[in-house]
């Protein structure tokens, strides 16, 4: 039964996570959360993880996940479940349908999608931001460490644009914010 | 026969090549499979290129795969798909899964557990950022912008009563009710156009 829920769940990501990784993130995180495969620290961990190795965020994720529920089986489940959709759709519109990317109504439908999947990045960053900031996510306490490290990286971000002109990437964010949780919370 | 199959085992160590030394997923891969598919290998045109990625960006899955799928049928048709697509998941497969198996216990040694914990705030900033990046490419007219606050604030409160309400429904609202808009402006114009 793991296995089939595994296959399902990363199928539906697959076929629903539009504009690459970070649309595939909420996705990940519902599927995860309502079936208690991970608590949401150990998802954050992971998707860091996904981050800072090679390779597509969405496939690091799905075999993380499906290794930590059902081992190399899982894993093997959980990543061809993520990947056979954009395989298949893509093969289907190179061999027949290549007209459909310049349907009119498929475009409409993307010019609304598109602001939507913006929307709920956003409010999956707003809320991992949140519940990093309190000491557990049901008691509504502060945690002053967490804030600082917060603060101090997003003035990073914003420095580094208003400086160089361009993103920081992400893997340098990551190890800044290794070497700030080391200094806060102590070797 | 021999040719083809020289044909997909090059697609196959050159997408895993791309899978291995490619950090930061998407939007990355893009530039690194342009640089070796259109530069090096000349397998496809940078028009060519420029189609993927809009397709990439119209379709769901990640995006390296979609890129995948597309040179591979492209050079070597179904088999250079398959083979093309195993060869970027294959080593990022072997690599997570290898931490998989002992992440748990390297998450026991203190020093590593306290810099996670400031990875912790790192991740939920750069989840923004990539938010605010796509906003700056939005189209600034009404619309999209009326749907992606919509979409922003429902998601925050179902958030806090933890509703039950996935994210997916809510992308297929949001596809019904730009449709909708759409047949009412065409109606509209088209009543215009007869008076």
């Amino acid at each position: 039964m793991t296995y089939l829920n595994l296959f399902f769940a990363f199928l539906k990501v697959g076929c629903f996570a539009f504009g690459g990784a970070y649309g595939a993130i909420p996705l990940i995180r519902d599927a995860v959360l309502s079936h208690g495969w991970l608590e949401e620290e150990k998802l954050t961990y992971l998707i860091a993880v996904s981050e800072s190795t090679p390779g597509p965020i969405m496939v690091n994720l799905a075999t993380y996940i499906g290794s930590a529920q059902a081992g190399f089986w899982g894993a093997i489940v959980a990543t061809s479940g993520v990947v056979l959709p954009s395989f298949c759709i893509i093969l289907i519109i190179m061999v027949m349908l290549k007209k459909i990317l310049y349907n009119q109504y498929f475009q409409t439908i993307l010019t609304g999608l598109k602001p939507c999947i913006i929307g709920i990045i956003l409010a999956t960053g707003v809320q991992l931001i949140i519940n990093n900031c309190l000491i557990a996510a049901d008691n509504k306490i502060i945690a002053p460490k967490a804030v600082a490290i917060t603060v101090f990286l997003f003035v990073i971000l914003v420095i580094y644009r208003k400086r160089m002109k361009k993103r920081l990437s992400p893997i340098s964010l990551i190890m800044i914010s290794a070497a700030a949780g080391i200094v806060v919370y102590g070797v | 026969m021999i040719e083809k199959k020289n044909k997909i085992f090059n697609l196959f160590l050159t997408f895993a090549k791309i899978g291995l030394f490619t950090f930061g997923g998407g939007y990355a891969m893009i530039s690194v499979i342009e640089n070796y598919c259109v530069g090096k290998k000349k397998w496809i045109t940078h028009d060519e290129m420029m189609n993927i990625t809009v397709i990439a960006e119209s379709t769901p899955g990640p995006i390296a795969i979609n890129c995948a799928t597309f040179v591979g049928y492209r050079i070597a048709g179904f088999w250079g798909a398959v083979f093309s697509t195993l060869g970027v998941v294959i080593p990022s497969f072997i690599i997570i899964f290898s931490i998989s198996v002992f992440l748990n216990n390297f998450l026991d040694i203190v020093i590593i557990a306290n810099s996670f914990k400031g990875i912790k705030a790192a991740v939920g900033i750069l989840i923004v950022d990539a938010a605010v990046n796509m906003m700056r490419k939005m189209p600034r007219r009404l619309f999209p912008v009326a749907i992606m606050l919509c979409s922003f604030i429902t998601m925050l409160l179902i958030d806090i009563f933890s509703w039950r309400f996935s994210s997916i429904s809510m992308m297929l609202i949001a596809a019904v009710i730009s449709l909708m808009c759409y047949s009412i402006e065409e109606y509209v114009k088209k009543e215009r156009k007869r008076k």
